[in-house]
Formats: structure tokens, C-alpha cells, sequence
């Protein structure tokens, strides 16, 4: 008997059968021929061969909920069969991820973003109507065929307010976005019309007169992101050309000479990454993109797979080249259906002309990517828990040491850095990295994509050399909208700080704004005026991370819901017994959040209510 | 253990000032209690795999920016631990000041509550527990925001399906250790797991189904390894609703399993001339606490005197 029908007979299944849809869904993942192949893990490692495949899981589910809108107990159980996963497990992974239902929904889902930037465009209000028009979030419309549900950011913060649909049980109706959107249009979406996405543009330096020296957004409106040729008219697939000229040791070193740090959040010198991996005794190796930008507040990532996709097939296909690594994942947010769409083509159209595969642009080595979709979850962007995610578990960060370097994807030397530090590697490689830091400052070297959202006048992704000013960058922006006084700026994202208009001289640098007790983050600046509700957006903040914790560890899984009382009652003046002592509880809840935590989650989660709180946001109940 | 023989390379640790030697490979929660520190742990135990999900044990380890799980953490030749430093006081008096204000401890062990008293842990000052209620199918990624005025717990009805489980989910304090003594640390049955997401995580067999319905086989053992109480047997969950259960006044027989020839020693905690639960030794060899269900619940003919 086969080891896989052994191990079929000692899983419990439910004693439910899946209907003809979802068992046609559940094959679709191993018949899709951009499913690369993963059998070598089965003979190099000696796993069965259902703990080879249990990295499915994740592509089964979302295959499900495509086609009938939620997960039911047959789904779960045909996934589980041919998978050999346990139906336990399998609940536990489903339930982890707020885009997919194990409970019966209606198809057509209006995800209706209620964070920050959108908050500040109005989200509330047409919150308020759909409750008013469907009812409370959840609830089916009065066919049964459409539903609505607030969101947490979607990444669209420079088009607020934003709305992603999922449309399920069509093979003719993908996933969508609009921003801006209206009630109109997102009820017309609902009642399965198809509206035009909004003309509005997301980089305000490409439109109208183009902004000379862009590097990052050079060919974003430039060069048609479909199109596989027209990247390389504009000078794609040089970079990896030279690379291969000068070799992977040179290239590697290009990297660390140029000072790149990551542009996720945790600022990691890159050339460091990816010289360990290197050197790395074990094999194989994984290159990992991520691409799970969901930081509220943030949006560069998408620009940039939307705008540029191939230029982040390449720069993976250099990373792949120097560390020895034949393979790559692209994880992707699942909010980001574009994204996906326009990476899936590239992918698809690099395949097809020798870019990627077994021979790269005939040079004789291999790399090939396979694109993974989240699925609703922050907590993936976390490195270790977007290895989980993708190898079929829950998405917990695991405790580190051991680093990705060491044991990364499927336990193996991992490089994982996220889109736009990728994308800083084409001009590394091609202008060499001593020129390449002699851009921006001594210790920020290179240009960075600032996420200009909230209220100033012209929101959008913006390129600056590092060590403008904050103050400039918002005068790029056309300064506060309508006129007005500028409150506070969150820097960073929910997991940033606030910090007051006195701080508007700070040049943006990984270093200059640590001098403020603040940090880059992810790069988002969105922009507060004085008639904004602080109050109501901090709660928000509070609320994102008790929504987006994993739960694994005590300190973040009680303490961001703590967090969020605490905040709830200084709001409503509920102090108890007074606001000093609230900010001192603050504190001690920030303190074991930060020492304690497993991953940065927890260690961010009270930065922004704490720096809100100390600057009296909340009504002067500060300290300071 | 063999791994453990007197070969095995020693390595130097300093413990609040203190060098212990430990053997290459052991933690620094190894170093600690070789210090003769008392570390508190919750979701640690010796036979499985460290999960350090509690983070009770942290210590402050040199070079490390944040604390670190002493449970779950390589020790390593010249590494200087402090053990009772305000930082590490601080983060555990406030883990179990978050634990306690969630969770139903009254069931732990003498442990836990000594070391509640020792960090002088005040769960009131987060508010009055809010009302109980159902924890099962919440959607990942959704809450309704309370106003503060009171502080959630995971209070929720108790569990009672059959006639050998009880579950009661208000004590539990998700450490992982039934989750894992079902999975691949001892039975392999892989029943249940954590679903949901953040606060509304939980333990739970698929679609929270029946464990009768689930792959459960019975075993007990994450009876066995619950350190909280959460999951009971029902013998015992009886006694004590009844007011009967008194373990003062049990006395624990070990014996050998009678039924199969692994040789598993069995507890048999017996009250009143009644057997009413029955545990494996944690460092026996061949059990390591865990045992199938015919030892752990076959028992019953022995106090079936009445048909003699």
C-alpha cells in the first residue's frame, strides 16, 4: 500500500462530502500548471509525501472560498483528504485568516476599510449606511447574494476611502478593489455590476510634469506593467545581466558595500542577509519576497508591484543568483488583487521567455517563483510567521534565534526581504554600491518611498533621498489640505509613533528619526489636521492590534485587548481612578508588550497609544 | 539520559552573578534552576516540546534587546543571566496579572499561587470581569470594542460531552501542552489545535464538533499535561461539584497496567475505596505521563464488587 493511503487511513475525517464545486475547486490546486512542482522535498528530506504537500493548504483554502464564498465542513474535509492534513489543524489554519469563512456567507463580500486614512475620508459614514441598508456587518442582503464587513487597512490610504471585494462562485468576477469609492458604487458591486476603476493616480511625482531623478518610480508611468517587453526597453533585466557578468560573490558584495538596510520596518543591513545564506552549508535555499505589506498606513509595495512588477521578478532572480537559491516565493497580500494579477503575468511572461526556469537567460542556472496569496492576516508580514503561513500553518511567528539565515522556509537558509529593498537592488547592481551610497545620507543610503496620506493636499506615494526633511516632504504633498493647522503626524504606521509639528525639521533617515524616539517603519506619513478626532484614531489603532494579534503569546494576546479598555475609558472620560493612572498603567502594559512579546507585534502595539497619550492627544492627559 | 553522560562538554553560565556549569544543549532555564533559581513556567514541561507561548520565564539575557524565554533558549558558554532584575519582575508579575484577570486560576498549582504572592500580582486593577460568554466560532479579525468599564475574560459554559471529558475552557490559559501531548509530542491523534485568532483564539476540534465526533481517541493525555485544570476528568469534575473530591484524603497506589504487555505504570489515586482518577508518573521511561485509554479509564471492574 502507498504511504499516502497508510496515512490517509489514519486520519479521521468528517463524515461529510464536499458538494461538486468545492471537490472541482481543492483540484484545481494541483492541476494549475503555475504550481511549481515541490516533489524534490519529498527525496531530499525524506518526508512523505503528505508532509510535502501540506504547503498547499493555504492555495486549497483560498480555491475554496473563490468559488463557493466560505468554507464549509465537506470543503474542509475534501482539502483534508487529499492533503493529509489533519481536519483539526486544517480549522485551526482556516480560522486564522480573516479572508476566509467557516461559516456560510454570502458570495459577493464588500470589504469597506473603517482604518485611519480612510476614517479621515469618511469611512464612518458609509459604514453607517450599509448598517442602515444591509445591516450590521455580516449580514446577507435582502437576495442572500451580497454582504458587507469593515476592514482593517487596505493599503489604498492615498485614494481613501477604499473597499475590496471578494467575489465568489464566478469564474468571471476576480477579486476588486475601488478607491475612492462611494455607497453607490460599492452597493452597484454588490448588486454584481462592474464599475471602472477610479482615474486617479497613486505618485504624484509621475503625473503632469515628471519629477527628474526618480530611481525606485522610474519607469512607473513610463513603462507598461504588462507588458514583459516594454520593461526591457526601459532597461529591464540589465541588472541581472550584470549581475551574472560580475558574479555572485561581486554581487553580493555590491549589496553590503552599499549599505542597503530593509525597507520593511526593521531597517536589517540586506548585504548581511544575504551573504549568511551564502555561506550557509545547508541546501536548498529560499529567496523570499515579502510582499505582505499591511502596516496601516502603508501602500509603496503595491505601487510598485502594480507599476514595476517585473522589476521584482528580476531582483528576486539576482537575490536567487547570488545566494545560490533555486527557488522563490512571492508572498503576497491577499487584499491585493492587482498586485497579484500583474506579478502573476510577469511571472508567466518571464517563464515563457527563459527568465526564469531551469536554464536563466541562458546562463545555466535556475530560478523559478511561485506567488503565494495571504489571506487577511498582519501578523504574516512578521518573517517567521509568513514561513508558517506558507509551509500550511497557522500564521504564529516562531521564536528567534534560530534566524531566517539559519533556519528560514521549510527550515532551510532563507533570505526574505521585502518589495521595495528588492527593488533597490537593479541600481545597486548596475551602478555598483559605493555610487549607490553616495545617495541619501552617511547611514541611510538610497532613496525611500514615503507613504504621504491623511489630510494634506496631495496624498500619494512619494520618492525622496533619505535626509529630507519631514517638513519638505510635506511641501511636496502641497502641505495641509484646505489650509489648515497641521496636529500631529503618525510616523511610521500603527506600529510608529506620533509626533508633533515641533518635529516637522527632522530629516527622514533610519537615524534622524530615532534621535526623536521615533522610526521610519514602513515609511507611511499620514498627516493630521487639527480637526481630526485623535481619540477615535487611536481607539482604532488599539482595535487593529487586538484584531491582529496571533494570540500565541500572553503578553500580546491580553495585553493589546488591556490596551484597548484602558484607551476605551480615557476616551469616554471613564479614567479609573484618574488619567495619570491609566498613563501609568499604559506604561507598564507598553513595558511587558515590548520586553516580553514573541515578535514585533507585541513590541510595537502600545507605541502609538503611548506617544498619543504622552503628546495629550487624548485631552491633555499626558505626562510630558 | 543517556545524551547526558559524563562526557557531555560542560559550559559556564552566570546566573544573577553566579556561575553554575550546565551540559552543552541544555537551556538557560536548566541554568537557572542549576543556580537553584525559582523560574515560574507555565506552559513548559519536561516531556514536550518548548512552545514558550507564557513567557513567565524571561529572563534578561546580556546582549539580548528584549527579554528572553529561559524555557525554550540555548544556553551557551560565558552567557550572563539575570533572573530578579526589575525588568524581569515587572514582566512577570504582569503576564500572570494578564493571565489571572482572564482566566480562572483557582485550579492551578500551589506554584502558580506562590508565585502570584512573590510578584505581588493585583488582578483588580484592570476592572471587574466583564460577563461570561460563548467563545467559539468568533471570526478572525472582528470584535465589538467594550467601553472599558470592564475587563474581558475567557468565561465561557463548560464543556460537558460524554462521560469521561470535561472541558472548561475558563481556566484554560492557552499554553499549548494538550495541543501538543495530542500531536506529534505523544499520541498523534491530532484532535485538537488553536483556532481563531488573537484574544478569540482557543483550543478546538474541527468546527468546535463533539470530541466523540472528533479524532479523540480517549487517551487522557491532555488531562494529563492541562496545568490549569481546564480539562478534568469527569470522575473528578463530578466529585468536586458534589463537593466530595477531597485529596487529602486520597491515597496514590502505582501499579502496572494490566491490560497489554508495555508495562506502563499507572497511578491509581483512590478515595473512599473508590478509584477516582488515574495518572502515569511523568519520569517514567516508558510513559513519560501519557497513557491510552484502556489505562487511564479501563479501571472500572475493579469496583464492580457488587456482582461477586
Amino acid at each position: 500500500m502507498p504511504a499516502d493511503e497508510r496515512a490517509r487511513m489514519d486520519l479521521k475525517l468528517l463524515p461529510v462530502e464536499a458538494s461538486a464545486d468545492e471537490r472541482a475547486a481543492v483540484a484545481t490546486v494541483f492541476e494549475s500548471p503555475s504550481e511549481v512542482p515541490n516533489t524534490d522535498r519529498v527525496a531530499r528530506e525524506g518526508l512523505t509525501e503528505a508532509k510535502a504537500r501540506r504547503h498547499l493548504l493555504l492555495p486549497a483554502l483560498h480555491a475554496v472560498q473563490k468559488a463557493v464564498g466560505w468554507i464549509s465542513q465537506g470543503a474542509l474535509n475534501e482539502i483534508c483528504r487529499r492533503l493529509i492534513v489533519p481536519p483539526a489543524e486544517a480549522y485551526g489554519v482556516a480560522s486564522f485568516y480573516a479572508m476566509f469563512s467557516t461559516t456560510a456567507r454570502a458570495p459577493r463580500v464588500a470589504h469597506v476599510c473603517d482604518d485611519i486614512a480612510c476614517k479621515l475620508a469618511g469611512a464612518d459614514a458609509m459604514c453607517a449606511t450599509f448598517e442602515r441598508t444591509i445591516g450590521p456587518p455580516g449580514t446577507p442582503s435582502a437576495d442572500g447574494r451580497a454582504t458587507w464587513l469593515r476592514s482593517p487597512c487596505l493599503g489604498l490610504c492615498e485614494r481613501a476611502p477604499a473597499v475590496l471585494f471578494q467575489l465568489a462562485g464566478s469564474k468571471n468576477a476576480d477579486d476588486d478593489t475601488i478607491a475612492p469609492a462611494t455607497v453607490d458604487e460599492i452597493e452597484q458591486v454588490l448588486n454584481g455590476a462592474t464599475v471602472p476603476a477610479p482615474a486617479v493616480g497613486s505618485t504624484p511625482q509621475t503625473s503632469g510634469t515628471r519629477e527628474p531623478g526618480l530611481r525606485l518610480l522610474r519607469r512607473v508611468g513610463v513603462a507598461d506593467p504588462t507588458s514583459l517587453s516594454a520593461y526591457r526597453a526601459a532597461g529591464g533585466y540589465d541588472a541581472l545581466g550584470r549581475a551574472i557578468e560580475i558574479g555572485p560573490a561581486q554581487a553580493i558584495t555590491e549589496v553590503s558595500v552599499s549599505k542597503l538596510q530593509g525597507r520593511g520596518g526593521a531597517a536589517f543591513p540586506t548585504g548581511r542577509k544575504w551573504d549568511a545564506v551564502a555561506k550557509a552549508a545547508e541546501t536548498p535555499r529560499y529567496i523570499v519576497c515579502n510582499a505582505d505589506e499591511s502596516e496601516p498606513g502603508t501602500f509603496k509595495d503595491r505601487v510598485l508591484m502594480e507599476e514595476d512588477p517585473f522589476a521584482i521578478v528580476e531582483s528576486m532572480t539576482i537575490a536567487g543568483f547570488a545566494v545560490s537559491a533555486e527557488r522563490g516565493y512571492l508572498y503576497v497580500r491577499g487584499e491585493y488583487p492587482l498586485a497579484t494579477a500583474r506579478l502573476e503575468g510577469a511571472i508567466r511572461q518571464c517563464r515563457a521567455d527563459g527568465l526564469l526556469g531551469a536554464d536563466v537567460m541562458g546562463k545555466g542556472f535556475v530560478f523559478d517563483i511561485e506567488l503565494r496569496r495571504g489571506a487577511g492576516a498582519y501578523i504574516c508580514g512578521e518573517e517567521t510567521a509568513l514561513f508558517n503561513s506558507i509551509e500550511g500553518f497557522r500564521g504564529e511567528p516562531r521564536n528567534k534565534p534560530p534566524f531566517p539565515v539559519e533556519k528560514g522556509l521549510f527550515g532551510r537558509p532563507t533570505v526574505i526581504n521585502n518589495v521595495e529593498t528588492l527593488a533597490n537592488v537593479l541600481d545597486i547592481v548596475l551602478e555598483g554600491g559605493a555610487a549607490f551610497a553616495g545617495v541619501g545620507t552617511d547611514q541611510s543610503t538610497g532613496s525611500k518611498l514615503f507613504c504621504v496620506s491623511g489630510a494634506v493636499e496631495r496624498p500619494g506615494l512619494y520618492e525622496v533621498p533619505f535626509g529630507t526633511t519631514l517638513a519638505a516632504l510635506l511641501e511636496r504633498a502641497g502641505g495641509v489640505a484646505e489650509g489648515r493647522r497641521l496636529a500631529t503626524v503618525l510616523l511610521g504606521g500603527a506600529a510608529g509613533t506620533f509626533v508633533s509639528p515641533a518635529h516637522l525639521d527632522t530629516p527622514l533617515t533610519f537615524e534622524g528619526t530615532r534621535a526623536i524616539g521615533a522610526s521610519l517603519g514602513s515609511g507611511v506619513v499620514m498627516v493630521f489636521d487639527e480637526a481630526a478626532d485623535m481619540r477615535d484614531i487611536v481607539l482604532r489603532i488599539a482595535a487593529f492590534f487586538r484584531d491582529e494579534s496571533c494570540g500565541q503569546c500572553v503578553p500580546c494576546r491580553v495585553g493589546t485587548v488591556r490596551q484597548e479598555e484602558l484607551l476605551q475609558r480615557l476616551a469616554r472620560d471613564g479614567a479609573r481612578p484618574s488619567p495619570a493612572a491609566e498613563a501609568d498603567l499604559l506604561d507598564e502594559l507598553a513595558r511587558v508588550m515590548r520586553d516580553a512579546s514573541i515578535c514585533g507585534l507585541g513590541h510595537t502595539a502600545a507605541n502609538a497609544p503611548q506617544s498619543a497619550v504622552t503628546m495629550g492627544l487624548f485631552g491633555g492627559t499626558g505626562h510630558e | 539520559m543517556s545524551s547526558q553522560t559524563a562526557a557531555t562538554p560542560m559550559i559556564d553560565v552566570t546566573v544573577d552573578g553566579e556561575v553554575v556549569q550546565v551540559p552543552e544543549g541544555a537551556t538557560l532555564l536548566d541554568a537557572c534552576r542549576t543556580k537553584g533559581a525559582d523560574t515560574p513556567t507555565l506552559c513548559y514541561l519536561e516531556t514536550l516540546t518548548p512552545v514558550n507561548v507564557c513567557r513567565v520565564c524571561v529572563v534578561e539575557l546580556e546582549g539580548s534587546r528584549t527579554l528572553v524565554p529561559s524555557c525554550s533558549r540555548a544556553a551557551y558558554h560565558g552567557a550572563v543571566v539575570e533572573t530578579d532584575s526589575p525588568r524581569v519582575r515587572h514582566s512577570r508579575k504582569l503576564v500572570l496579572e494578564l493571565l489571572a484577570s482572564t482566566v480562572d486560576l483557582s485550579r492551578a498549582s500551589g506554584d502558580v499561587k506562590r508565585w502570584m504572592d512573590r510578584y505581588d500580582v493585583d488582578t483588580a486593577r484592570f476592572g471587574p470581569a466583564a460577563a461570561p460568554g460563548e467563545r467559539d466560532g468568533r471570526d478572525p479579525g472582528h470584535h465589538h470594542a467594550s467601553d472599558g468599564a470592564t475587563a474581558e475574560t475567557v468565561a465561557q459554559p463548560v464543556k460537558i460531552h460524554d462521560e469521561m471529558y470535561v472541558r472548561d475552557y475558563s481556566k484554560c490559559i492557552l499554553c499549548y501542552r494538550c495541543v501538543e501531548a495530542c500531536g506529534e509530542d505523544a499520541q498523534n491523534s491530532f484532535a485538537i489545535a488553536v483556532a481563531g485568532r488573537g484574544f478569540d483564539a482557543r483550543i478546538s476540534t474541527e468546527f468546535d464538533r463533539k470530541l466523540d465526533q472528533s479524532a479523540c481517541v480517549y487517551c487522557g493525555n491532555c488531562i494529563g499535561v492541562c496545568p490549569t485544570g481546564a480539562l478534568v476528568f469527569k470522575s473528578e469534575y463530578d466529585h468536586r461539584e458534589a463537593g466530595t473530591w477531597d485529596e487529602a484524603k486520597q491515597n496514590v497506589t502505582r501499579t502496572v497496567c494490566p491490560y497489554c504487555g508495555v508495562g506502563c505504570n499507572l497511578e491509581l489515586h483512590v478515595q473512599a475505596n473508590e478509584i477516582v482518577k488515574v495518572t502515569s508518573p511523568m519520569d517514567h521511561s516508558v510513559t513519560q505521563g501519557h497513557l491510552c485509554i484502556k489505562g487511564r479509564f479501563g479501571w472500572q471492574f475493579v469496583q464492580n464488587r457488587g456482582s461477586e
